[in-house]
């Protein structure tokens, strides 16, 4: 009886919770680093298509987006646009300087073509033909997973 | 006066910032880019587009037996080697035309001379041409999975591995940049996207 006299007049047991934001900030810094804000102001839309033999690109430097797809906005909507990095490219002749500046850059690059899946041959073959202008030659038609309904990105 | 001050000084508590509400703040950003992180990796079908062409040289010559037609219409409806066929048959044909080893004369003599050939017609819709690409890629990687689970290829030939894999994409992940890929070595995918028509 004594002895439970003693040990209610102790303080009361705590978790220590001086190490917490340690932890916290830890995590904070992880999520912070990881993180990517989408730079890119995408002004087509882009469903993907759905494929099977998927392979992933997991040097991120590497890639360089071409979106085309239908404008999602603006006096033409609807008409198809082929956008590079944050601008419209109005004359697509322009593609191969474009592109051929950015092999300057970076010798391995791969361009991922993010194509809407409405889309006709026409425009992606033109594209193509630019990328052999250019000497960019390892592409990627980005595909999404088969099964659920695909994302828009 | 001074010593009055180092008076007052001694009574008072060291000053402290309090830092119990530091968590709380951490976790707020925390939450913040959780909730905005996304971890997507790209994925999609790789390809190489061939090199520019030199207009004063002729592409090499491909034996027609050794060429795998595919042509896909404005309609998204499928010709393969000449004849109406559906999306369904097309990674079967596929198979039989690289795996036949000279069998049969129509197909491809040997695997590293078959060529696989997709020409679309310019209002073909993006999605068949993927469609279409992905059977054959598909067709490849069926062969690529059962070169990983035996070791050997269609023939019989030993690839060199130095473990059986379950898949291919299990052989691949244990691969590190700049490895060869011994079954794609033994076995390689020659797709061509055919140069679309002029006009002429």
């Amino acid at each position: 009886m004594s002895k439970f006299q003693r040990g209610s007049s102790d303080t009361e047991p705590e978790f220590t919770t001086a190490s917490l934001p340690d932890i916290v900030f830890m995590l904070l810094i992880f999520f912070m680093v990881s993180t990517v804000m989408r730079e890119q102001n995408i002004k087509v839309r882009t469903q993907l298509p759905q494929a099977e033999a998927l392979t992933k690109i997991d040097q991120k430097r590497l890639i360089s987006k071409i979106h085309i797809g239908p404008l999602k906005k603006g006096e033409n909507e609807g008409q198809t646009a082929i956008q590079i990095d944050d601008a419209l490219i109005e004359n697509r002749r322009a593609i191969r300087n474009i592109m051929y500046n950015k092999l300057q850059e970076q010798p391995k690059l791969i361009a991922s073509l993010k194509v809407d899946q409405e889309s006709e041959m026409e425009i992606v073959n033109e594209v193509q033909q630019e990328l052999r202008e250019a000497g960019a030659l390892r592409i990627n038609y980005s595909s999404n997973r088969e099964g659920p309904p695909g994302g828009n990105n | 006066m001074a010593g009055l001050l180092d008076q007052r000084r001694e009574d008072r508590d060291e000053a402290e910032i309090p830092t119990a509400g530091m968590a709380d703040i951490a976790f707020l950003l925390l939450i913040f880019f959780l909730v905005t992180t996304t971890i997507n990796v790209d994925t999609g079908i790789g390809m190489t587009l061939p090199p520019k062409l030199d207009p004063n040289q002729k592409p090499p010559p491909v034996k027609e037996r050794n060429l795998f037609k595919i042509l896909v219409n404005a309609q998204g409806d499928l010709l393969i080697e000449e004849e109406p066929a559906s999306i369904g048959q097309l990674r079967r044909r596929v198979k039989a035309h690289v795996t036949n080893y000279g069998e049969n004369p129509d197909l491809a003599v040997s695997p590293d001379k078959a060529v696989i050939s997709i020409k679309t017609d310019a209002q073909t819709p993006y999605d068949t041409y993927v469609e279409v690409l992905d059977e054959v890629w598909m067709a490849y990687r069926e062969i690529w999975d059962s070169i990983a689970r035996s070791g050997q290829t269609p023939q019989g030939d030993d690839v060199g591995l130095d473990q059986t894999y379950s898949s291919y994409q299990e052989y691949y992940n244990t691969l590190d940049p700049g490895d060869d890929n011994k079954i794609r070595d033994a076995f390689g995918a020659q797709i061509s996207i055919a140069e679309p028509d002029t006009g002429e």
